[in-house]
């Protein structure tokens, strides 16, 4: 019995495998090999890449969705094995309930996990309400909201749940550059004031460095780490920090690795 | 809708020239009611073309009553007590096997939508039934429940179950997947999903089934009564056509279609009550 880790590890994948199976192809096919990592408590990390090395994979089984099937993956000290309460995912796509009121969505997750009455999670949800800047909204239906703000919703009620990890799946692809800049400011407030440990999945470099303390690069499939990158720019970050010097090395950087693996060919094979 | 637009308007860029800015705002206080005066309208026009093509008697009075004849036929229909049994037999047939047709088929549509090897087992009797003309059945029914109002109560369940099950089962197979990952990213159980999830999010089909199964109900009624009753709208209808009293009979035909109407338009607005969500309502 491994005890509540002290090292301040919230996040640990050690030697991770994951395969599944593809009907199409009637074979299976492994996603992530080996990926080895470790995410301490309150750190933003950014698993940044093309389409197809495995990222998505990795964070929905970091949620336990989906299981693994080699090595191991724990979550302060203890096994991941399904979803629960100490993770909450923000989705890709908003993914809200269209029959439900802005206030209704964000309750949602209390309210399946039953912690607390309906009555409550309607309560406490009015503050995440405020916290994502949605505020007169709540009696609004999704669909009567811009893309934006879906994800707000989206956000919010991943944030409403209280988790310990926050994760995030490429939440700001589908948003136009300027929201989704504006979104990333937004975001990093949040984060800010609530102390998250976050881990985010995009493929955009910028995004990935501009958010995170750290940014993974995994390998073509099957997915691995192939680069860990600090990143040393202060925070509290401004969105122009992105045109300074020392962010374009880290682009460079990065970008070096992700095309790499494209050399490799191995992308290529795939997509 | 409007909210979203002028929050967007807010951060956008805003500044852009505008030649004639045309008033955006609140419609024009009649144009809610824009439909239903054309309507109107329409039906007025229709009925004074009737009258005065009926009236110029170019067709005999036998092939086409004016519609003056046809109030004559309601005011001595309703002078003779036995209407009252007529439309109180019909209405219990048909709130009978309707009734009965939502009791099962609902929860069974329900049930084949979320069971699968439930549904693998029922499809072909329901692909089945649903393709035969059910309708044919009624003289069989007939001959099993008596002429009595059971034999009609099953050809109305005949007709409307089919349309709500499949209908109910097609709902609650339809669920968005994005949704459904959501729920089980947070630890949602099968009951929850279902409750919070499934049903919601079948409504709009389950009453569109409704809406279909209010047709072949009153299709039922009409044609169970003209095979074999003793009372009943459809009776008096089929009656008074075999006896060349045209006047009553598009009397009865009219009660029976506005029966129809009136029930299609309470489902519609139950939809639109539950579509709220939905942009444009």
């Amino acid at each position: 019995m491994t005890r509540p880790a002290d090292d301040g590890i919230k996040l640990s994948a050690r030697g991770v495998r994951i395969e599944y199976w593809q009907e199409r192809s009637r074979r299976s096919f492994q996603a992530v090999d080996g990926v080895d990592l470790d995410v301490r408590a309150g750190e933003f990390i950014a698993i940044v890449g093309p389409s197809g090395r495995g990222k998505t994979t990795f964070l929905n089984a970091v949620d336990g969705l989906i299981p693994i099937s080699g090595g191991s993956l724990s979550l302060a000290g203890r096994p991941i094995k399904g979803p629960g309460h100490d993770r909450a995912m923000v989705f890709q796509h908003p993914s809200l309930l269209p029959w439900r009121t802005v206030l209704a969505n964000i309750a949602y997750g209390l309210e399946i996990q039953g912690k607390v009455s309906r009555a409550v999670a309607r309560e406490r949800s009015r503050e995440y309400v405020g916290l994502v800047g949605l505020e007169g909204f709540e009696d609004h239906f999704p669909l009567e909201l811009s893309g934006g703000m879906q994800q707000r919703v989206n956000l919010a009620r991943a944030l409403a749940t209280d988790p310990e990890v926050l994760l995030l799946d490429e939440p700001f692809a589908a948003l136009d550059a300027q929201t989704r800049e504006y979104m990333q400011l937004e975001l990093l407030r949040i984060w800010r004031q609530t102390g998250k440990t976050a881990v985010f999945i995009t493929h955009d470099i910028k995004e990935a460095i501009y958010l995170a303390d750290r940014v993974i690069v995994f390998t073509a499939r099957p997915g691995r780490v192939k680069l860990t990158l600090e990143i040393g720019l202060r925070r509290p970050r401004e969105l122009r920090v992105k045109r300074t010097p020392a962010f374009v090395e880290y682009e460079d950087a990065v970008w070096s690795a992700i095309e790499e693996e494209f050399v490799l060919g191995k992308t290529a094979a795939i997509s | 809708m409007k909210a979203a637009v002028e929050a967007e308007a807010a951060v956008g860029t805003g500044a852009e020239p505008q030649e004639q800015s045309r008033p955006v705002g609140r419609p024009h206080p009649l144009s809610a009611y824009q439909p239903a005066l054309v309507g109107g309208l329409s039906v007025l026009v229709f009925l004074v073309a009737w009258q005065l093509i009926a009236e110029a008697r170019v067709v005999p009075a036998l092939f086409l009553p004016a519609p003056t004849d046809i109030g004559d036929a309601y005011r001595q229909m309703f002078r003779d007590p036995e209407i009252w049994l007529d439309l109180q037999t019909s209405g219990i047939e048909v709130g009978y096997g309707f009734g009965l047709a939502i009791v099962i088929g609902l929860p069974l549509g329900i049930l084949m939508g979320w069971y699968r090897p439930l549904r693998s087992a029922l499809d072909p009797f329901v692909a089945f039934f649903y393709s035969t003309p059910r309708i044919a059945l009624t003289p069989l029914l007939i001959i099993w429940f008596g002429i009595g109002i059971y034999s009609k109560v099953a050809v109305i369940f005949l007709g409307a179950f089919f349309p709500i099950t499949i209908s109910t089962m097609a709902g609650i197979r339809s669920l968005d997947p994005l949704l459904l990952l959501a729920a089980r990213s947070f630890g949602a159980r099968d009951a929850q999903i279902f409750r919070t999830i499934a049903l919601p999010g079948s409504v709009p089909f389950i009453l569109t089934g409704l809406r279909l199964g209010v047709g072949h109900a009153l299709v039922g009624v009409v044609v169970g009564e003209l095979i074999a009753a003793q009372h009943g709208i459809g009776k008096r209808m089929s009656d008074a056509f075999t006896t060349f009293n045209m006047p009553t009979g598009f009397a009865a035909l009219i009660m029976i279609a506005a029966t129809g109407v009136v029930l299609t338009v309470a489902i519609q607005r139950l939809e639109r009550r539950f579509d709220a969500w939905r942009p444009g309502n």
